[in-house]
């Protein structure tokens, strides 16, 4: 019997075994399909997110701009509300006039996620949406990560708030509209050597990073160029734990701790030197003009100093009309970081929108490549100030920088008198 | 010596501090590796996840309404990991649990990318935790000296529970060979999922300690902290719990002694600092090349 029941059994076994392993891979193929169709769903509006339709109501034809600015990581606060200085000012402005004819104005956006090696992918993505012009980033390192993919494919770029010299150096193709971390460099380490009256300075930046690190750099030529002396620490990514680094600044004598570091990184110091009782006030550039520093910084026995492109309350309008506008949504005001606090790099994209439309109206064309021609000559009385590039690498020609004091009580930037070199 | 240690005595504390956060993490990897032979990539996150319903809850709730909350979520979010993503997996070769771990770990992050909307949250100061203190002239956080005490004391009643109770007798047969563990009657789902129960816990309350010193949460907050208290769990002896612990205080303290090196080894300037994390992982290396069992691992026997 056994012998004859054998083959037989294990003939059941293999057919079930086999039913069985059906029955696993249509389930498998079927969770697949689902993940794979559930994906495309989110990632299609997610990648390019145009505010305007391919084909709109009014039937004009479009001019597409690029927003090429981070979202999420280290300086996803600051790009977000650079990014609401486009979208107001293309709420105020939604149209083009070239030649005669009224183009509307896509806006394009990209997220870098603050991430060099992100960079070039989410500019390529930029590039395949056909935009005209770029605007951004945001920190110079995504800048600098994303310039050959643009250059490659004859897309003029635009830096708004991107301060290291790196960016547009050498290149035809990138331009900006804010001052250089040269310059930056100059007027903080003369504000902290004639203004705080201080001789040690104790920088820190973070390893790799173009923007602090370059920052520092100028900082300390200017300084040790003054007669101070400085001490340099680096961090590296993914660090949280500043405890050692306040240390290391109380052990060393300094007597300024000069961080223009990520506003992420700038939450956990101003943390840090609140309850290591730092003792000695902080200073830092364009990047920790946000409502973020002002929120960490309130209530507590920190001494803030930062320099930055536009003060609030410089142009009343240009205030009290992006106050109403990004109170008038719940995610606007999220993005503003929960007030209606109007930083300097809100400033600086609703005029290098302007500047690029500018730019648009004289080259006659949406064709990159005029337009490339027409910016080096192109000029715009901004918000932030009159806007015009030098010939040599299209940097603005900018001298003035404004200084900001923290105010730890009512949680609000007090300005101090600005700072003209040159 | 007494005049060094007083000039250095604030590295040290957040040394200790840092340290014993790293060991409620390092166990909840050394317990699951020593049960499932394991790495639970996504136990970084997990404690990340801690960080994030905190900053939520307490947005709604009090401080002390939400912490058990958050202990409690945590843990369910754990249970409920190890019952989705490894439980189906039991008998599919070694890999693919690792391999569905990494994905576990890249769904929490993208999760909280999605929740964050990719910015940093502020994590919500808990009130006698986040007090300033005093110590011998160095100024730090009330946390910096409730952590390791409370380390030490949640380590022993592990140790107690580990060897006294049913449930731990259970932990260490299964530990010791799965097979027969299972073959003898113990039920091996609810040993494991008491394991990562616990495991989860420890996360959660070293998340509330480390964000109480480290204010703020991101999508990425767990990932270094977690490759270090993995390194930590390797250095220790992967699978044994006081190895994980002490693994977790050297790199704590080694890390911040490196970081104040300029003015504890009284030479040097800025490289000290940019090498602390790459310290850690060149330690990986050394310990893997000199004692591939860690500290105190057990001899590393083929049960095949």
């Amino acid at each position: 019997m056994r012998r004859h029941q054998g083959p037989y059994l294990e003939d059941r076994i293999k057919k079930m075994e086999e039913r069985d392993n059906m029955k696993k891979k249509l389930v498998a193929i079927l969770l697949s399909l689902a993940l794979v169709a559930s994906a495309a769903a989110c990632a299609a509006p997610a990648a390019t997110d145009t505010t305007a339709a391919e084909v709109p109501a009014s039937g004009n034809p479009v001019v597409k701009i690029g927003i090429y600015e981070p979202a999420s990581g280290d300086n996803g606060a600051g790009g977000k509300q650079e990014t609401l200085g486009i979208e107001y000012a293309h709420s105020v402005s939604p149209t083009v006039e070239i030649n005669g004819m009224t183009y509307d104005v896509e806006l394009v956006k990209v997220d870098n996620e603050s991430s060099n090696d992100k960079a070039a992918s989410a500019a390529s993505t930029l590039v395949s949406a056909g935009v005209s012009v770029v605007l951004g980033s945001y920190g110079s390192g995504v800048s600098i990560a994303a310039s050959p993919t643009f250059e490659a494919a004859g897309i003029p770029a635009i830096g708004i708030t991107c301060t290291n010299p790196q960016v547009t150096e050498g290149n035809t193709h990138y331009f900006r509209v804010c001052f250089l971390d040269p310059f930056q460099g100059t007027v903080l380490a003369n504000y902290a050597f004639s203004t705080l009256g201080v001789k040690t300075a104790y920088c820190l930046s973070k390893l790799g990073d173009d923007y602090s690190g370059g920052l520092v750099n100028y900082f300390v030529k200017a300084f040790e160029a003054l007669g101070g002396t400085c001490v340099q620490d680096t961090f590296p990514d993914g660090n949280s734990d500043f405890t050692s680094y306040v240390n290391n600044a109380k052990n060393s004598g300094a007597e300024v701790f000069f961080s223009p570091v990520s506003t992420e990184a700038a939450q956990l110091i101003i943390d840090q030197a609140e309850s290591q009782a730092l003792g000695m006030p902080i200073l830092a550039g364009d990047t920790w003009d946000s409502n973020v520093i002002l929120q960490a910084a309130k209530g507590k026995s920190v001494d803030v100093t930062v320099t930055t492109f536009y003060p609030e309350g410089a142009n009343a309008e240009f205030d009290t009309g992006f106050k109403a506008w990004v109170s008038a949504d719940a995610t606007r005001l999220a993005s503003n970081g929960g007030d209606d606090t109007v930083a300097a790099v809100t400033a600086m994209g609703y005029d290098a929108y302007y500047f690029a439309l500018e730019a648009i109206k004289k080259a006659a064309s949406v064709d990159p490549a005029a337009i490339m021609a027409a910016l080096w000559s192109t000029t715009y009385e901004g918000v932030s100030g009159p806007i015009a590039l030098d010939q040599v690498n299209g940097d603005a020609i900018r001298n003035t920088a404004y200084v900001k004091h923290a105010n730890n009580e009512t949680g609000m930037w007090d300005a101090l008198p600005p700072v003209t070199i040159g | 010596m007494l005049d060094f240690l007083h000039a250095n005595l604030s590295y040290i504390l957040s040394g200790i501090s840092v340290g014993g956060q790293y060991a409620l993490i390092a166990i909840g990897y050394t317990m699951v590796y020593g049960i499932l032979r394991l790495i639970n990539f996504a136990h970084g996150d997990v404690f990340m996840i801690a960080g994030l319903m905190m900053v939520y809850l307490s947005t709604a709730l009090p401080v002390t309404v939400a912490i058990p909350l958050v202990l409690v979520m945590t843990v369910v979010l754990g249970f409920l990991i190890e019952r989705a993503a490894y439980k189906p997996l039991r008998t599919a070769p070694r890999m693919s649990v690792m391999i569905s771990a990494i994905g576990i770990s890249y769904l929490l992050q993208n999760a909280a990318l999605y929740f964050t909307g990719g910015l940093a949250k502020v994590y919500p100061a808990i009130p006698w935790l986040s007090q300033t203190v005093t110590i011998w002239g160095s100024t730090t956080k009330m946390v910096t000296v409730v952590t390791p005490i409370l380390t030490l004391v949640l380590v022993v009643l592990l140790t107690l529970l580990i060897k006294y109770t049913k449930v731990g007798m259970a932990m260490r047969a299964v530990s010791k060979d799965f097979e027969t563990s299972r073959l003898m009657g113990i039920r091996i789902n609810t040993v494991i999922s008491v394991t990562f129960v616990i495991g989860s816990f420890l996360a959660a309350v070293g998340s509330v300690l480390y964000f109480t010193n480290y204010a703020s949460v991101t999508p990425v907050s767990g990932s270094m902290p977690g490759l270090k208290c993995f390194v930590a769990a390797v250095f220790g002896g992967i699978g044994s719990i006081p190895g994980a612990v002490i693994g977790a205080f050297i790199i704590g303290i080694a890390e911040n002694v490196i970081k104040g090196g300029t003015s504890i080894f009284g030479f040097g300037g800025s490289g000290w600092t940019t090498f602390s994390d790459a310290f850690t992982f060149a330690l990986l290396i050394i310990i893997l090349v000199v004692k591939p069992t860690g500290l105190f691992g057990e001899k590393a026997t083929d049960k095949a």
